[in-house]
């Protein structure tokens, strides 16, 4: 431990290209990148299965499939795979990136079509009978209804990203990994000590923020939505129900 | 295919060691998690701080935490049980909230029949709501079965041997053998710890596959 509080303390680890800000900066950057491609990929998708129900089945087991792959193997596979096409930085950008990218399409694919599909059918058929078109009514009342949903997935795929960029640094990438990797390479746990816990900061920090964005995005009409995750108690439950243990089945 | 038939030993037993340290954080991680969830179902207050508590252990990546382990027991570095607690943690923070909406899952006329046929709240708990919530829980336990044996692979980067020894063994010699074995058992194991989840289940709740009687 205070060979940890060492390391953060000096102020030699505070400057410079290999410094605490530099690598923070790289991690952050190298995530939210990882993040939008991600989005760019999944959100459409997420919505065209959510609104159409087409392709559900392929969604579902994909989510479920992608969560048994073992990151740092896929990790090395893919670092491999383009070893020999790639030069210079892009040797290990592009294999971090593609990864980064593998693993976060598909909780927001999920959270994003379970988002949709989970919409009051009654706010559907209103928006319809309203006069509104397909395109509107996805735009207009499934995605603001569905934004919970697809904020946990954005959430969990930042999480995914930022573990997964950590253990990257030991194919090249810089960010907060590099003190851990390196750290661990000469034998040096204050430094490994203090870049797990700067991570584990910075991990926390950016789902806060996350969750920051999420209240004020998400309709202060749907927060009431929240609560039925939580337990109702027996006194205030309208009317016995089975469904939420018919589903789990 | 090849090399994994040469190497089909050591490849079993990095599979018993991935096996043991994913499943035993399981079943610790369930047991642990039972009591807690009980808690912040049967006490209202309790339930934001235990499920943002628990929600905020699952941020930390796994690297970070197998590495801080030490730190935190006083281990050695290489020591496997830094893993086995990790992976317990993780477990935790997965459970927990499964654990207590699965049991305010349950019926409150349910629970107020079993009261009028005379069950203590001891043995309501056990006999009612508990296997009530089995499905939730089962549902739940999957996810955490399936992401521990991802998760327990990247402890191969401080040395503890398991299948993702075989990822940094393939790294180190530019080898693409060992890596693609190690993903495939990987898989495979994950698939196992699911069936084996999924069987239990079935053997728990026989009541779901009665013609689908109304609980």
């Amino acid at each position: 431990m205070n060979a940890m509080i060492g390391f953060l303390t000096d102020p030699a680890h505070w400057t410079g290209s290999d410094g605490i800000p530099t690598r923070i900066l790289e991690h952050l950057v190298l995530a939210f990148e990882a993040l939008l491609l991600a989005a760019l990929i999944a959100v459409p998708l997420g919505l065209w299965v959510g609104h159409t129900g087409r392709g559900r089945f392929v969604a579902v087991n994909l989510a479920g499939a992608a969560r048994a792959l073992p990151s740092l193997g896929l990790l090395f596979l893919v670092w491999l795979w383009l070893s020999g096409t790639l030069q210079g930085d892009a040797s290990y950008v592009v294999p971090t990136l593609v990864v980064l990218v593998i693993l976060a399409v598909p909780p927001i694919l999920s959270g994003v079509y379970a988002g949709v599909e989970g919409v009051d059918p009654a706010a559907r058929d209103a928006a319809r009978g309203m006069g509104m078109r397909g395109t509107q009514v996805l735009a207009k009342v499934e995605v603001p209804c569905a934004l919970p949903l697809i904020f946990s997935g954005l959430r969990s795929a930042m999480l995914q990203i930022i573990a997964t960029a950590t253990i990257a640094a030991s194919i090249g990438i810089g960010g907060l990994g590099r003190f851990l990797i390196d750290g661990l390479s000469v034998r040096d746990y204050g430094q490994m000590a203090a870049g797990a816990v700067l991570v584990a900061v910075l991990a926390l920090l950016v789902d806060l923020l996350l969750a920051l964005v999420q209240r004020l995005v998400v309709s202060p009409g749907l927060t009431g939505a929240f609560s039925t995750a939580r337990p109702v108690p027996e006194d205030r439950r309208a009317e016995p129900s089975s469904t939420s243990l018919q589903e789990a089945a | 295919m090849t090399w994994f038939l040469d190497h089909r030993a050591e490849v079993f037993d990095l599979a018993v060691r991935h096996l043991y340290l994913a499943g035993v954080p399981l079943l610790i991680g369930l047991l642990l998690a039972l009591p807690l969830g009980w808690l912040a179902r049967r006490f209202r207050p309790l339930y934001p701080p235990l499920i943002i508590g628990t929600g905020l252990l699952y941020t930390i990546p796994s690297l970070a935490l197998f590495i801080l382990m030490p730190g935190f027991i006083g281990t050695q570095i290489l020591d496997p049980v830094n893993v086995l607690i990790a992976m317990t943690i993780y477990t935790i923070a997965l459970l927990v909230r499964t654990v207590a909406d699965g049991l305010g899952a349950v019926p409150g006329d349910v629970n107020q029949a079993a009261t009028a046929m005379g069950y203590g709240r001891v043995a309501r708990f056990f006999k009612v709501e508990l296997p009530l919530a089995v499905p939730v829980i089962s549902a739940g336990l999957r996810v955490a079965a399936v992401s521990n044996v991802s998760i327990v692979s990247v402890a191969a980067i401080i040395g503890v041997a398991q299948l993702g020894s075989l990822f940094t063994d393939g790294f180190s010699r530019s080898f693409l053998d060992p890596i693609v074995v190690g993903i495939i058992a990987c898989v495979v194991l994950a698939l196992l710890l699911d069936v084996v989840i999924v069987a239990a289940t079935w053997l728990l709740t026989p009541w779901q596959r009665a013609g689908r009687v109304r609980t």
